[in-house]
């Protein structure tokens, strides 16, 4: 027999054995290094490897966000976030309303629209990078072949790997509207559809309302996804091309401060920036979005 | 009267013509969006066949007359696939294992047990979804290092172990478990770790291998954290950065580095033909109710 | 085997007490039904005996042994829950082979004792089924089989036939008291259905607002309740009460006045409520005044539903060769007086009646 306050601390101890692997694993790998960041903003490096860092206050966070690169950074992320995200949401729900019926084959195409989602960045961009080289390419034979070549010309490398990423978020953009589509009720379809509900009515004022959750999900979704590309424009383009600095995009950027330049201080204060974007664009979205979303109740 | 009679025998066939011709431009749309999708995969499998000498011909070819199988044995020797695929093979098996074991266990407790700061310990899970790995690499670099897991597996994998996205999945499919359950097994002389095994876990199984699916596309998948964390051996290096390398290296070999792609890009097809069910639950697990 | 032995146990969540102060004995083999409407605390305190929940106060015996501290599956106690608590992913025998598995015992003795646990309940041809397979009364059966196979000291069940469909539960419930009867187990069943209490317990515990109200055999809860609460709330429709006072050899009520009965005179005094079953009334040219409110015809019987004057309401039970009433004519219900019940001010009732 064992008294209850004995038992009751047994019960702690498990649930902090349990819970304490991934604590540790968070504590070391995701909130120190959050922490870190703040800190690491505030010490320079020099330009030389190999020499200490110094405590240089704000001045580098200063410096940083009023520099050219960052601006041009920045606006690059902006550019790229505003072409992937809406093209992508928006095929990914032409395909989902076409594919939401029973008919013969719609399997087949469900797994084929879904596909994209299993293809990795680097799979992505060797694939249309071949589709958009200037020699071996489609380019050439469709008439499309500006100079500079397109993946080293400022005007269009961006809207290009913005296709790749488009194309690889398009299997994840169909399958969250497919199921959006799938947990519909039903009955209101058929009660909008007995109350002679044409089919653009139909659209704009029942599916769409109902669907929107699911839109402002794969919003969400699919901002985060966009901020966080960037394995296209390390392979294709790089820091060698002409075309980088108008396809630096926030993310390379933090990759190229860390293991090109070596600069610890400014990859931290770019991943602070990185990290306020993210969550203020969420938070936007909840507080504008979600408000006007209507969830169909339970 | 004669005018609704006239409508009730015309109606239907007119109706079901404009039905019929509704369905085949569904068709049309559906096959186009399929063309647009496999197009670019199709084109690399036939620029992977394709002989040297066809690759820069104009206009493009669209099959290959003449497919040149070897280019794939040729990607997997020449590009070291083998031992890129064996990297990525173990580094997403310890990822997902990893992920899976962290999750059930931290879940488990967050839906059974009351502990002292349970509300406080499960929002700092919650703040994890918050802060992209992305923001931390640059101290998670210089941790690995100091810990001398440069360039190895545990360096490629540990910052992984754990996942918040995963915790709440399988918290969430715990919490469906109907509290008799547990008193009844409780009655029966079953302790908490005995319930989580012959109970919990099997009937969490489907958020399971939906947790098991997102954690081994992600892990697969990775490219950040292994280019700054995998050296210029090829040790550990994974597939997707192995991809880079064998583009850089291959330039004037496309059809090999295609083959290479399609390699790599296998193991994941067929995983999305097998999981398609479990996959789309995992990717739409915070979208529907 | 064992009694079951409440001694001032109480159960509070915050400042709310669920269970306040009970004092209860289950003797050895006896099949005690905790009975009450919901919230009354008659679930907590079976879950207290399961140690699914903690006793708050007081001292609680299973045997001879208080088990306030032991942990549930040391208290071998066995429980049918409302739910069934079947696991949905494993086979009949599974299931019911799943409380054997903790204990030492060699996997023949195992198949035996399910094998026989399964016969007595009739599932022979269901082991390999899941529960997903079968339906709400082989579900049920299962969940008996799984408390019966472990032989435990006491059995506690929760509402376990609340889930069955009307015709199924009359036969169920045969099937459990008969089971009951045969295994000798003390059972703890607890129920809002009072048919199911009157049939089936020894003796029933009727709760409210987690007290004990009153522990008797059926008929005595019935013939005798100890409170108006118990009077109104066994019986269907429950017990007639009718506030009066009694003045000389007079009970006045506002709707007219009955002559004090020979079982009364000698214990009442000033105001009185009164209680009369809807079979001791009937419908008259003398006694108290009212309306017809309601007719309800139930077959073998009508039920009338009177209000009389000065605003109480009162169910007449009457024969079905009896000539039914009107909606809204005015009625004259007769009081047979020998069937009276009297409850003081407080609710309980009169001593000595």
């Amino acid at each position: 027999m064992r008294s209850l306050a004995v038992r009751r601390r047994r019960e702690w101890a498990l649930a902090y054995a349990l819970v304490i692997p991934a604590l540790v694993i968070f504590a070391v790998f995701t909130f120190y290094p959050f922490i870190q960041n703040f800190k690491l903003a505030l010490y320079q490096n020099p330009p030389y490897p190999g020499l200490p860092s110094h405590f240089v206050g704000l001045s580098q966070v200063t410096s940083t966000l009023t520099s050219t690169s960052f601006l041009q950074s920045l606006e690059s992320t902006f550019e790229f976030v505003l072409l992937v995200v809406p093209i992508g949401l928006f095929g990914g729900l032409m395909l989902a309303l076409a594919a939401h019926k029973k008919l013969k084959g719609m399997a087949i195409y469900q797994v084929i629209f879904s596909s994209t989602v299993v293809s990795s960045v680097a799979v992505a961009a060797v694939v249309f990078g071949t589709l958009m080289d200037p020699v071996v390419g489609l380019l050439p034979w469709l008439g499309l072949n500006p100079h500079p070549a397109i993946l080293s010309n400022p005007t269009w490398a961006l809207p290009a790997v913005a296709v790749i990423a488009i194309w690889q978020f398009l299997g994840l953009s169909f399958i969250i509207m497919t199921a959006g589509l799938q947990s519909m009720p039903e009955e209101v379809l058929e009660a909008a559809r007995l109350d002679g509900a044409r089919a653009p009515t139909m659209f704009f004022r029942v599916t769409i309302p109902l669907l929107s959750p699911t839109i402002f999900f794969g919003l969400v979704i699919g901002t985060i996804y966009a901020f966080q590309s960037f394995g296209q424009i390390d392979i294709l383009i790089g820091p060698q091309n002409a075309a980088f600095t108008h396809t630096n995009v926030l993310l390379y950027y933090v990759y190229t401060a860390l293991s090109v330049q070596n600069n610890p201080g400014l990859a931290a204060v770019l991943s602070i920036v990185l990290f306020v974007i993210l969550l203020s664009v969420t938070l936007l979205q909840f507080r504008f979005l979600e408000r006007r979303v209507h969830y169909a109740s339970n | 009267m004669p005018a609704t009679e006239v409508q009730a025998t015309t109606r239907p066939r007119s109706h079901s013509r404009k039905a019929t011709l509704k369905t085949v431009l569904r068709y049309a749309f559906l096959t186009l969006g399929a063309f647009i999708v496999l197009f670019p995969v199709y084109m690399a499998v036939v620029n992977s066949l394709l002989e040297p000498s066809q690759i820069a011909h104009q206009p493009p070819p669209f099959f290959p007359t003449n497919p040149q199988w070897h280019t794939y044995p040729d990607a997997w020797k020449g590009g070291s696939l083998g031992i890129y695929l064996r990297n990525s093979a173990i580094q997403t098996a310890i990822i997902v294992a990893g992920q899976l074991v962290t999750s059930i266990l931290a879940a488990y407790a967050f839906a059974f047990l009351d502990f002292p700061f349970k509300r406080a310990i499960f929002f700092a899970f919650l703040m994890t979804l918050m802060i992209p790995f992305e923001v931390t690499v640059a101290t998670n670099l210089t941790t690995v290092t100091s810990l001398g897991w440069f360039n190895t597996f545990p360096g490629l994998t540990v910052p992984f172990l754990a996942t918040g996205f995963g915790v709440f999945l399988l918290r969430q499919a715990f919490l469906q478990i109907p509290r008799d359950l547990k008193e009844a097994a409780q009655l029966d002389g079953y302790g908490h770790m005995r319930f989580l095994w012959s109970v919990a876990i099997p009937l969490a199984r489907p958020a399971i291998a939906a947790l098991g699916v997102f954690s081994f596309l992600g892990a697969w998948n990775q490219y950040l954290w292994p280019l700054l964390v995998t050296g210029n051996n090829n040790a550990v290096r994974t597939v997707q950065i192995g991809l880079k390398q064998l583009l850089n290296t291959q330039l004037d070999q496309i059809n090999v580095s295609l083959a290479g792609t399609i390699i790599a890009i296998a193991p994941l097809v067929l995983l999305l033909i097998v999981f398609q069910k479990q996959l789309v639950r995992s990717l739409t697990a915070g979208a529907v109710k | 085997m064992a009694k079951v032995l409440f001694e001032g146990v109480s159960k509070r969540f915050g400042d709310v007490a669920a269970v306040d102060q009970l004092d209860l004995e289950i003797a050895d083999g006896e099949l005690l039904v905790l009975l009450g409407p919901s919230g009354c605390g008659k679930t907590t305190a079976l879950r207290m005996v399961a140690g699914l929940e903690e006793v708050s106060d007081g001292s609680l015996s299973i045997g001879d042994d208080v088990v306030n501290d032991v942990d549930p599956k040391d208290r071998d106690v066995a429980m049918v829950f409302q739910s069934y608590a079947l696991y949905p992913h494993m086979t009949v025998a599974r299931n019911i082979e799943f409380p054997l598995r903790q204990q030492r015992m060699d996997a023949a003795e195992r198949t035996a004792k399910v094998a026989e646990a399964a016969g007595t309940l009739g599932l022979g041809e269901l082991l390999d089924r899941k529960p997903g397979q079968l339906s709400g009364g082989q579900r049920q059966r299962v969940a008996l089989a799984r408390a019966i196979v472990r032989d435990p000291k006491v059995f506690l069940m929760d509402e376990p036939l609340s889930n069955l469909d009307a015709k199924l539960r009359v036969q169920t419930r045969a099937d459990i008291v008969s089971l009951q009867r045969r295994l000798g187990t003390t059972t703890i069943y607890v129920t809002h259905d009072q048919v199911e209490a009157m049939t089936m317990g020894h003796r029933i515990a009727v709760m409210q607002g987690g007290k004990l109200q009153q522990v008797a055999p059926p008929e005595e809860l019935y013939e005798r309740p100890a409170n108006t609460f118990v009077a109104a709330f066994l019986g269907s429709p429950g017990m007639n009460l009718l506030e009066a006072e009694r003045v000389g050899d007079k009970l006045i009520t506002p709707a007219g006045e009955i002559n004090v009965p020979e079982h009364l005179s000698a214990v009442l005094d000033g105001p009185v409520t009164l209680g009369i079953r809807p079979e001791g009334l009937h419908l008259s040219t003398s006694g108290l005044a009212g309306t017809i409110l309601l007719v309800e015809m139930l077959g073998a019987e009508t039920q009338v539903h009177c209000s009389l004057e000065g605003g109480a309401t009162v169910v007449v039970r009457q024969g079905h060769d009896a000539q039914r009433p009107t909606l809204g004519d005015p009625v004259v219900v007769g009081v047979d007086a020998a069937a009276l019940h009297a409850f003081g001010p407080d609710g309980t009732r009169v001593a000595g009646t």
